[in-house]
């Protein structure tokens, strides 16, 4: 669909928790381009978050195998704060709060961490009409930028701040993990017209990895393709129909089609069927 | 990012390991002695009462042990420290008559700029005297007096004679009969009744010879319905042999008044703080001691209020930050003597690099203070396996119609913190100074603006180094 590089390219990637032995993420490869909107879907446990929080680099994980290129360099070799300051974020599924730091005091030391200032933090004048700005256009009452980052915020309050980091540190790579889950219908539905302002508002400067569990986020954010992870490892991949098969037959019925492609190929490669992909590993 | 702070006030120019060459008027001997309290008080040209006081004093210090609980005080030599040193031989009204070497002191704690700003009266203590002292001329029209306690002394000996050791008397423990008998300089305030001091009134505090005690002596009193915040900042030079610092701070709270005492002090790694203070609060009266303990050795401090009438209400917040070798045992005391009075005690303390630093406290509730509320919370933040807290919450209830908490907790940074704030593209050693300054923002945001900014900027380089 598009003729340049891909930003972010992930290669066979493997990572497991660092006391156990057992592999979460058994070969993962997945390419995306800035100006595109990738959806993951996968069942619980499936390791969504597991690759959401190992491109982000949580020390929690340990990689086991393969790379992951981003803008051309290995990205598994950057600290988290360095890949953030590169333009990747993630938008937590379980945002943790740090008791007593100001919500706009962060946001402005991390702004000026994004723009690469050293010791130095940007001025409050243009911190506050940049934050203003953002608060505006995600329609959010800025009295949440008064308070401690996510102490005592509800579930939607969470998501909508996680948003709101990411309109203020304009990513080039952006993954949302579950941001629609624990959300009530009104809430998904304002939190997906959020993310699809500021992905217009990039003008093709930015790319989502938009990591969810169920397809109803998907009525308001269009992917350009759809990935169906199962067990560690990203199986089959489409356009945005997929997700509407995927309504239809459950992981299940995917499930079953991706076996039965695989039972008829011989060897590791991708199999192109019925418009989806099927990477097919044994 | 590390000297960053969010709220935009340049401290770059912020020093304070800095010393200027000694050049004294008068220098005592090193020691204690009858002789050197008579010396003492005949320098000062005292009244005879004083001198009985400081003389009695003594005696009651000679008498008296060493504290056995708590930190190891045995190191101390009592004879290797002089007592009183006299840095000019008269007051000074303005900042122009001030010699230069004290100038530049104090230029250097930025005192000219916070005046400049919004001190409304500065007592600042070079060595063991006050010799500075401005007061905004509305206060004094309104009565206030805030003057270094020696001059109160000599100016109001009626009112100094009245509440002096009365709240801290030299029987109470060896440090406090220590101060009463060789005291020197502190701050004297009275805020007559009715009137309410806007603007907190700020003293700082310094040490700057070698062995030199300091044991400045503290009295307010605050006359009914009237309100004051005092705020004490202290910053030492770093010296190579051990320094004490023993004062003793007595404030008189009277019925429906109010008074804050917010105290940042940042005494060399050498320094033992070893102070009294204590608050009595009478009927309706609210006292506040805000307290935060950096640097020093060992500091041991638990400001206390005894609530004495119905509706009286003290509230502590405490601070304390232990690094390598240091000893923090901070922590509060509250003497509930009245029914319907109440209490709470904040305390926050944070150890790494093998420090240790906690919290000591007792609340007492005597029989017949009914209908009386305590809440005490203590929490510390531990930064590495070789660090350590200590907690003893010590409460002792005579009463059953009362309400008392009291929750602890003991935390390390979480991984998940540092994770969340570095994926935002904070560094690390920054992500850590953040948590840390959240921990104590309870306490921080009780402060007057800049006390709170040189406060996470202390703490900013405490922190320093302590991400490998």
């Amino acid at each position: 669909m598009n003729e340049r590089a891909p930003d972010l390219v992930i290669r066979n990637l493997r990572a497991k928790v660092e006391d156990l032995d057992r592999e979460i993420l058994k070969g993962v490869n997945l390419e995306v381009r800035k100006g595109e909107i990738h959806a993951i879907m996968g069942p619980n446990g499936s390791g969504k978050s597991t690759l959401a929080n190992v491109l982000m680099g949580n020390p929690f994980y340990v990689i086991t195998g393969g790379e992951v290129l981003y803008k051309g360099r290995d990205l598994l070799e950057m600290s988290p704060d360095e890949r953030a300051r590169e333009g990747l974020f993630i938008a937590f599924q379980y945002p943790v709060a740090i008791p007593g730091v100001n919500f706009a005091s962060f946001l402005r030391t991390a702004l000026s961490a994004r723009r690469g200032y050293q010791n130095e933090l940007i001025p409050v004048a243009e911190f506050q009409k940049i934050l203003r700005e953002k608060l505006d256009l995600l329609k959010l009452d800025p009295s949440i930028v008064t308070r401690y980052v996510n102490e005592g915020f509800s579930g939607g309050e969470k998501k909508r701040a996680e948003i709101l980091q990411m309109a203020v540190l304009e990513p080039e790579m952006a993954i949302l993990d579950e941001t629609d889950s624990g959300l009530d219908i009104d809430a998904v539905k304002v939190v997906a017209e959020n993310v699809n302002q500021l992905f217009d508002k990039a003008a093709g400067n930015l790319g989502i990895v938009l990591i969810t569990h169920y397809s109803r986020i998907l009525q308001y954010i269009r992917p350009h393709q759809v990935h169906v992870m199962l067990d560690g490892r990203i199986v089959i991949s489409g356009g945005p129909e997929l997700a509407e098969e995927l309504e239809q037959t459950g992981y299940e019925g995917l499930q079953a089609q991706f076996a039965e492609v695989a039972a008829a190929t011989p060897g590791d490669q991708p199999v192109r069927r019925a418009g989806k992909v099927f990477w097919v590993a044994h | 990012m590390a000297t960053a702070n969010p709220l935009g006030i340049d401290l770059d120019q912020y020093q304070w390991g800095f010393r200027m060459p000694e050049n004294y008027v008068f220098k005592s001997r090193k020691g204690l002695s009858r002789e050197v309290v008579e010396e003492i008080s005949y320098l000062k040209g005292e009244p005879d009462w004083m001198r009985a006081f400081r003389l009695h004093s003594l005696e009651v210090f000679l008498k008296k042990p060493l504290p056995t609980w708590g930190p190891d005080l045995s190191v101390i030599d009592f004879e290797d420290i002089y007592y009183y040193i006299k840095p000019t031989d008269r007051q000074a009204r303005s900042w122009d008559e001030l010699p230069q070497e004290i100038r530049d002191t104090y230029e250097r704690l930025g005192i000219p700029e916070a005046e400049r700003k919004f001190l409304a009266g500065v007592g600042a203590q070079y060595e063991s005297e006050v010799v500075y002292h401005s007061l905004k001329e509305e206060w004094e029209k309104l009565g206030v007096i805030f003057v270094d306690t020696d001059t109160a002394v000599k100016q109001y000996p009626d009112l100094v004679r009245e509440y002096f050791g009365t709240v801290v008397p030299p029987e109470d423990n060896k440090f406090a009969a220590l101060n009463s008998a060789v005291w020197s300089g502190g701050s004297f305030i009275y805020v007559p009744e009715g009137v309410k001091v806007e603007i907190p009134l700020q003293a700082y505090f310094r040490i700057n010879a070698e062995n030199v005690g300091q044991f400045e002596r503290t009295l307010i009193i605050v006359e009914p319905g009237a309100y004051v915040h005092y705020v004490e900042g202290c910053t030492a030079p770093i010296y190579t042999t051990d320094s004490l610092h023993s004062a003793v701070v007595e404030i008189i709270v009277k019925e429906g008044a109010r008074c804050r005492y917010t105290t940042i002090q940042n005494w060399s790694k050498n320094v033992y703080n070893l102070v009294t203070k204590r608050a009595v609060a009478y009927r309706d009266a609210t006292m506040e001691w805000v307290d935060g303990n950096l640097g020093s050795k060992i500091t041991m401090k638990y400001p206390s209020v005894y609530l004495v009438e119905p509706g009286a209400k003290a509230e502590i917040l405490s601070v304390a930050f232990a690094g390598a070798g240091q000893h923090q045992d901070p922590g509060g005391k509250v003497i509930h003597a009245a029914p319907y009075t109440q209490s709470s005690i904040v305390s926050k303390s944070i150890s790494k690099d093998g420090g240790r630093a906690g919290y000591r406290g007792l609340v007492k509730v005597y029989k017949g203070a009914r209908g009386s509320k305590c809440a005490v919370r203590c929490d510390a933040l531990i930064l590495d396996d070789r660090s350590r807290s200590d907690t003893y919450p010590t409460m002792e209830i005579d009463e059953e119609d009362v309400q008392i908490t009291h929750e602890a907790t003991v935390s390390k940074v979480s991984d998940e913190q540092l994770f969340y704030l570095m994926s935002r593209g904070i560094q690390e050693d920054e992500a850590m100074n953040m948590i840390v300054r959240g921990f104590i923002e309870p306490i921080a945001k009780e402060l007057p603006l800049e006390y709170a900014v040189e406060l996470n900027r202390l703490i900013a380089l405490e922190m320093e180094g302590s991400v490998g």
